[in-house]
């Protein structure tokens, strides 16, 4: 009983101390719930049901990460007990000289772990079902949903899981705290903050030659991923800048923190002036011994960045891009004249391989389907393709040159053909740019970036098609912009437009079909999807190999893609935010407490208050921002490599996500920056 | 003679109603220009308390204290800060120095928070260390100085900013004999060469005998008061001797 009181009476008396773990915790009990609960919330929204099967893979998705960041979640919080811990290493040093035993000191930080945990779930349950409410919105507006009507939801299942993975976090915490009990000395309890830093300054020499090896090796990195980087085949091109970016971070931080000291001592009038030499030396003395955790602060943070603007602009881009990239309500294509000979080798009927002698409207009509009924502006055309004209053929001379940019690429693929005339129908449908051509003229059409470039080689050098014993040349020196079938995103590595008697019927490939609902709504168009859709049950279904995508279709598939990529990157930025400004705001609160005697002296010479806070703020301030800052300029280059790997997504909508993600970095990060200063502030007015 | 600390019926109490401490008891003593004070006392005399109201740091349940005909019983706030650092030097048992600046910047840090001009700063503390010979160690930290190597910047740091009134808290507490003669014998250079005003707390009877007049205290009360007048150190130390046995045993630790 006694041990329950002095526990409940600790936790009351060093609120201050714990005001940050709380914190934490209540936000990792309230984000966990969030983003478990997301299920829940999504059954109240109106949507079809192909895109509750993607919310169900969303579910499933983030359940799995939930996982991986418990395993986040729960080292923060060791990390932050253990911080509690030696904190209050005199408190325990003086219970144990009066002759408690260290197990009952476990069992009153056993206690003490109970009741703040029982707090903290309480509470961060509370906030996540608040905050919750607000994720239906977003849920709502990323599946492009009406929420009818607003209703509170609450997730029992959620709630269990939550109220389950915290307990274990608990649990582990528990037995941590009782380890590190059982393994210390009184001695080193009752004098553990007697150890007074012996400030070493480094040779400047050293640290401008470190410092500029270090920006050299950065830059290089930097180089690398951006300009060097067309296109990843090869993993050691990521893995070099990646381990040169590591090394050369915590050199910068560890050349920086000498430099920086040197230059601001020099300048006396800054140096020698208010507290500014009492700020730099603290900083200084710091910074030799946290280099390493600013680093590692740094590199989370820059990946936090990453991953968050880069998942936000993945869902704007994906929605932003169907417009143009899904124009016709239908686009149906299926494979001509399969050899019966191969069916068995590549994994076809023979039935198959004779519906394969039918286009697609004929096999439309097989199936039962009245074209003219559903269909309007209907275009109907074929695609040819020889295995005489690969893709090393159409790059040329350029073709040595590519393959030893790009040695895993497939080269021996044949390449498509599309007549003029046809496709200029199809540019007309969708709004692409007519061709003409000159009867020996061929033009390169593409929209996959990374293929343009390969392309654009070979039409560099000119490169000479033959077709049915005719030359061609192409007309522009570059890849035209345009597509054939609609997808989500720009992933058409290019087909050739030539004259109309450049390819007759004997290498046909392939017959499209593009056309659009006969439907004057929404209703109506969804009651023709169904009808496309129903061909599956059709009986003749199986015979055929025929393949349709709509613009419904493509754009729930992309908006839920979109959605889960988003969600998952929402939920680890957030907690990997969470972790980097928990750890630093609780080192930070430990330097305040062990500077509680330096704030003391200068108040005791007469030091002005604000003089004090003013420094003290510099001080948090600039830890806090110095790993921010070099996270930024790694960040910049990061969202551009990300984009490039991204390429085919499109990338034209970084500024709104990377305004989401400041305003993200700004509410965590900077909370926690003035939770920290406010701690620290009453901790060091704490009489000693 | 003019008077620059003036005491005036103070009292300082600690606890609630049920259970009242008197520290100090309607205590009035005056300290003039140029003089060397030392209070006397033994633990719980109420001689830390009493410091510790002169320097603001604590205040006064009733009374009055004047420095130079301010009363500083009445200063609040930011003036309170701003009379500590123009008015006051101080000296403490436990040095005080910041572990993370050098000497240099320890004592620099006084004049930079009065918002001194650089070029001044130098100019003064070069003077300062050769007058408390302290030249040598400028560039050191704490954790590379001798005990009396820091109490001897610590008292540049009190002096430096030309205070009206230096209070020294126990400054040979942590010092041998050797390092604490060489302070004291600084302490006499300031005080007759300089003409600053030193008011001392020491329950050390070898350390008080260096100033020119002796306050006893004990209960929170003035007990005694011997000047040194013309008598040498040693007859001085030999009369607070007596004293101290009056006192009966009870600053014990004295010798």
């Amino acid at each position: 009983m006694m041990l329950f009181k002095l526990s409940l009476a600790n936790i009351k008396k060093s609120f201050k101390d714990y005001a940050i773990y709380f914190f934490t915790l209540v936000l990792g009990v309230a984000i966990f719930y969030v983003f478990n609960a997301i299920d829940s919330q999504t059954a109240m929204i109106d949507i079809t049901s192909s895109t509750r099967d993607i919310i169900e893979l969303m579910t499933n998705t983030l359940s799995g990460v939930s996982v991986f960041v418990s395993f986040i979640l729960g080292f923060l919080i060791i990390y932050a007990s253990k911080f509690l811990i030696t904190r209050r290493n005199k408190e325990f040093g003086i219970y144990l000289t009066l002759g408690m035993s260290k197990r009952k000191i476990s069992m009153i930080l056993f206690l003490e772990t109970l009741f703040i945990g029982i707090i903290s779930l309480v509470v961060g349950l509370i906030v996540g079902i608040v905050l919750s409410q607000l994720m239906s919105l977003l849920v709502a507006n990323m599946f492009e949903a009406d929420l009818t009507s607003f209703t509170f939801v609450f997730s029992s299942s959620a709630c269990v899981k939550t109220l389950i993975y915290f307990s274990i976090i608990y649990l582990i915490v528990m037995i941590f705290n009782t380890i590190s009990i059982s393994k210390c000395n009184l001695i080193d309890l009752l004098h553990a903050n007697k150890k007074s830093e012996k400030v070493k300054l480094k040779n400047p020499v050293i640290c401008t030659i470190v410092f500029i090896i270090a920006v050299i090796m950065l830059g290089y990195a930097y180089y690398q991923v951006t300009v060097e980087l067309v296109s990843i085949d090869d993993p050691s091109k990521i893995f070099i800048p990646i381990i040169l970016g590591v090394i050369s971070t915590v050199l910068i931080f560890w050349s920086l923190s000498g430099l920086l000291l040197r230059i601001i001592m020099r300048m006396k009038n800054i140096y020698y002036k208010g507290l500014n030499s009492f700020t730099v030396r603290q900083i200084s003395s710091k910074i030799n011994t946290t280099v390493f955790s600013t680093s590692i602060i740094c590199l989370m943070l820059f990946i936090t960045i990453c991953v968050f603007s880069s998942s936000l602009s993945i869902k704007n881009s994906m929605t932003a891009n169907l417009t143009t990239l899904a124009p016709a309500d239908i686009e149906i294509n299926k494979t001509l004249d399969m050899p019966l000979e191969d069916a068995a080798n590549y994994g076809y009927t023979p039935a198959q391989a004779e519906d394969s002698k039918l286009t697609v409207l004929e096999t439309l009509e097989k199936l039962d389907f009245d074209v003219e009924k559903y269909f309007t502006d209907i275009l109907t055309f074929n695609v040819y393709a020889t295995d005489d004209i690969t893709v090393e053929d159409t790059l040329g001379d350029a073709y040595a040159k590519v393959k030893e940019g790009y040695s895993n690429l497939v080269y021996h693929s044949a390449e498509s053909f599309i007549k003029l005339s046809d496709y200029n129908k199809l540019a007309k449908i969708y709004h692409l740019e007519p061709i003409s051509l000159k009867e020996d003229q061929y033009v390169l059409v593409a929209d996959f970036d990374s293929w343009i470039n390969i392309r654009n080689e070979g039409l560099k050098a000119n490169a000479k098609i033959t077709l049915l014993g005719k030359n061609y040349y192409p007309k522009y020196k570059e890849c035209q912009n345009g597509f054939l079938y609609m997808t989500s995103s720009h992933v058409n590595i290019g087909f050739f437009v030539v004259p109309d008697d450049a390819v007759d019927e004997s290498i046909r490939a392939e017959s499209i079909l593009i056309a659009n609902y006969k439907a004057n709504s929404e209703e109506e168009k969804e009651q023709i999807e169904q009808q496309v859709l129903n061909l599956n049950n059709h009986p003749y279904a199986e015979n055929t190999s025929i393949s349709a995508s709509t613009k419904i279709a493509i754009y729930e598939g992309s908006v839920g893609l979109g959605a889960l990529v988003t969600f998952i990157g929402l939920y680890l930025g957030i907690i990997f935010l969470i972790s980097c400004a928990a750890i630093l705001a609780l080192k930070e609160l430990s330097e305040s407490s062990d500077n509680k005697e330096r704030f003391a002296m200068l108040r005791k010479i007469g030091t002005d208050e604000k003089m004090i806070n003013r420094a003290l703020f510099r001080q948090i301030a600039i830890f806090f921002l110095f790993p921010l800052i070099l996270a930024i300029i790694h960040s910049i280059f990061g969202i551009i490599f990300c984009n490039t790997l991204l390429s085919s997504f499109g990338s034209d909508q970084l500024l709104p996500s990377i305004i989401m993600t400041a305003i993200f970095i700004v509410i965590i990060y900077g909370g926690y920056f003035i939770i920290t200063y406010f701690c620290s502030k009453s901790m060091i007015r704490e009489r000693l | 003679m003019e008077t620059i600390l003036k005491i005036d019926k103070i009292e300082k109490y600690y606890g609630s109603r049920s259970s009242l401490t008197k520290a100090i008891d309607n205590m009035s003593f005056e300290v003039e220009k140029g003089e060397f004070v030392a209070i006397m006392g033994s633990s719980g005399s109420g001689k830390t308390t009493l410091l510790n109201v002169i320097s603001t740091i604590d205040r006064v349940t009733s009374g009055h204290i004047y420095v130079d005909h301010e009363d500083i019983t009445k200063l609040k706030g930011n003036k309170l800060n701003k009379f500590r650092r123009e008015e006051l030097g101080f000296i403490f048992q436990d040095f005080n120095l910041l572990d993370t600046l050098t000497a240099y910047e320890n004592i620099a840090l006084a004049l930079s928070i009065q918002n001194v001009k650089v070029e001044e700063i130098e100019k003064r503390i070069k003077k300062v260390a050769e007058q408390l010979n302290i030249k040598d160690v400028l560039r050191k930290y704490p954790y590379q100085m001798s005990g009396g190597q820091k109490q001897r910047v610590a008292s540049a740091r009190a002096i430096i900013t030309n205070p009206k009134l230096i209070l020294a808290d126990e400054p040979t507490g942590a010092l041998d004999s050797k390092s604490s003669k060489m302070l004291l014998e600084r302490f006499n250079y300031l005080n007759e060469e300089l003409h600053a005003t030193i008011l001392m707390v020491t329950h050390d009877a070898f350390t008080a005998s260096y100033a020119s007049r002796v306050i006893f205290i004990k209960d929170g009360k003035i007990f005694n008061e011997i000047h040194r007048g013309n008598d040498s150190r040693k007859e001085f130390f030999d009369k607070i001797i007596d004293v101290v046995t009056l006192l009966g045993g009870d600053l014990n630790d004295a010798l």
